[in-house]
């Protein structure tokens, strides 16, 4: 009888040191892979030979597109992307995290919307609800992180107002 | 009172007269077929799973026939331990009616003449919530959302004490175990004694013969759910019975580019619907009513 005991509460503590393991290993999410502009990454690729300019200016021969507001007057590139490694993003701690994972950075400022979408409220997931595979949409897939507010879109067309009768016209 | 003594014979007949009893029930309800068609006098008689199945193959053949596509017709029933639930936050939508074609879509809703939509979005004026007469769904701005509005999507909301199925003289519409309130389309005469009863204008109507591309049909379908219906039959949002009951997510719900709709499965503590009852601020439509809908509107708390 104690046997069973010791077996059973072994295979429960190992249970949950998985489980533990499976949460702290940060990759537990099925995300969809980020929304990268077409032939910008790595972006090594250019920065590896640049030097640093940690000055605070108008991009003019690179990333012009880039419209930075969000919380803007406070906050620069290097804030977020990694200095030495720039196919990284950067947390505060220093961690360095790969762009798929960018949830963690978000979620360093926006602590609800990152524990809603942890739990499926905040963003979107399509596919399977139970029994099958789920995607998951980052943060950066609706919200620009350069100009997170979302844009007003196009409606789809109104329903028909009931036809008119011909003794009525 | 004085106490009846029992003598140990009259124990032991009473006892063994209940046993009797009680043994003979099952036995009783096991010779009920032959007497419910007895009193059915051959006019009615439960359908085998072989003529189920003829049904389903002669369904398939005529869609073939119609739309020139192979049908898969699902007749799956509800998984044990579920009871859907929808929720859908205001504070995020944005009023686009991505979710309103995408249903029409999955659902091989009728296009156009009659146009049948299951998702009505409603435009309101902000801080009027409660007025819905004063509501607009044929909005039409160059782009959405409207300064000054928000959206209040309205479909069929699930009620658990539906009364649509209360009035439906033909007993064509009921709730499903797992809390889906269906059509047999067959059966419905028309009368739409339900869509007066709707509280919600959930339930809308086939006033001609529907009108589905051949090319856009949706062949993978579910008889209570989204086949190809016929003229004159009412119908409604099923929570896309097809997808939802092999654990897909709805249709409206993968359509919303705002993450505005959830769903999940209320007796589930870790569902996302629970995660949402749980935390949020969230309301029914027209509770009063006592419909019990299973259609959580919430805010942003």
């Amino acid at each position: 009888m104690q046997k069973i005991i010791y077996v059973s509460s072994l295979i429960f503590l190992s249970g949950i040191c998985f489980i533990s393991f499976v949460i702290a290993s940060g990759q537990e999410f099925p995300v969809s892979p980020p929304p990268l502009t077409e032939g910008m990454f790595p972006c090594s690729n250019c920065h590896a030979s640049m030097e640093t300019n940690r000055k605070k200016r108008e991009l003019k021969e690179e990333h012009s597109q880039i419209k930075l507001h969000h919380a803007e007057t406070m906050r620069w590139c290097l804030d977020c992307h990694e200095t030495r490694n720039r196919d990284k993003l950067r947390l505060y701690n220093g961690e360095l995290i790969k762009f798929i994972e960018s949830y963690r950075l978000c979620g360093e400022c926006h602590g609800p919307q990152y524990r809603d979408w942890r739990a499926g409220i905040h963003g979107k997931r399509t596919g399977h609800f139970t029994g099958g595979k789920r995607t998951y949409l980052l943060c950066a897939h609706c919200h620009d992180p350069h100009e997170p507010k979302f844009k007003p879109i196009k409606p789809e067309p109104p329903p028909f107002p009931p036809a008119v009768k011909k003794h009525e016209k | 009172m004085k106490n009846k003594q029992y003598t140990r014979r009259e124990f032991i007949r009473n006892l063994s007269l209940t046993t009797l009893a009680g043994l003979s029930l099952p036995i009783l309800s096991s010779c009920a077929k032959e007497e419910v068609e007895d009193l059915l006098q051959k006019h009615f008689h439960e359908m085998t799973k072989k003529e189920k199945k003829q049904v389903i193959a002669n369904l398939e053949k005529r869609y073939l026939q119609k739309y020139g596509q192979r049908f898969q017709i699902s007749t799956q029933e509800a998984v044990p331990d579920t009871l859907w639930g929808y929720g859908l936050e205001l504070s995020r939508c944005v009023g686009c009616r991505r979710c309103v074609y995408a249903c029409v879509k999955e659902n091989n809703n009728s296009r156009r003449d009659p146009q049948l939509h299951w998702i009505r979005v409603l435009r309101l004026k902000r801080g009027n919530l409660i007025n819905l007469e004063n509501s607009e769904h044929y909005y039409d701005p160059k782009i959405v959302p409207e300064k000054g509005f928000i959206y209040l999507p309205v479909q069929c909301q699930q009620c658990q004490n539906p009364p649509c199925v209360k009035v439906c003289p033909v007993h064509a519409t009921w709730q499903e175990p797992d809390g889906i309130v269906v059509v047999d389309y067959n059966w419905c005469i028309g009368c739409r004694y339900c869509m007066a009863a709707c509280p919600y204008k959930g339930r809308v109507f086939n006033w001609a013969e529907p009108n589905i591309p051949k090319e856009e049909v949706n062949p993978s379908v579910h008889y209570l759910g989204n086949r190809p219906r016929m003229k004159c039959a009412v119908d409604k949002c099923t929570f896309c019975i097809q997808r939802v009951r092999s654990g897909r997510y709805p249709a409206c719900v993968e359509a919303c580019p705002t993450g505005t709709r959830k769903f999940g499965n209320l007796l589930d503590p870790n569902s996302e619907i629970r995660y949402i009852i749980d935390r949020k601020r969230v309301f029914r439509l027209k509770e009063d009513l006592n419909t019990d809908p299973k259609f959580y509107y919430f805010f942003e708390a």
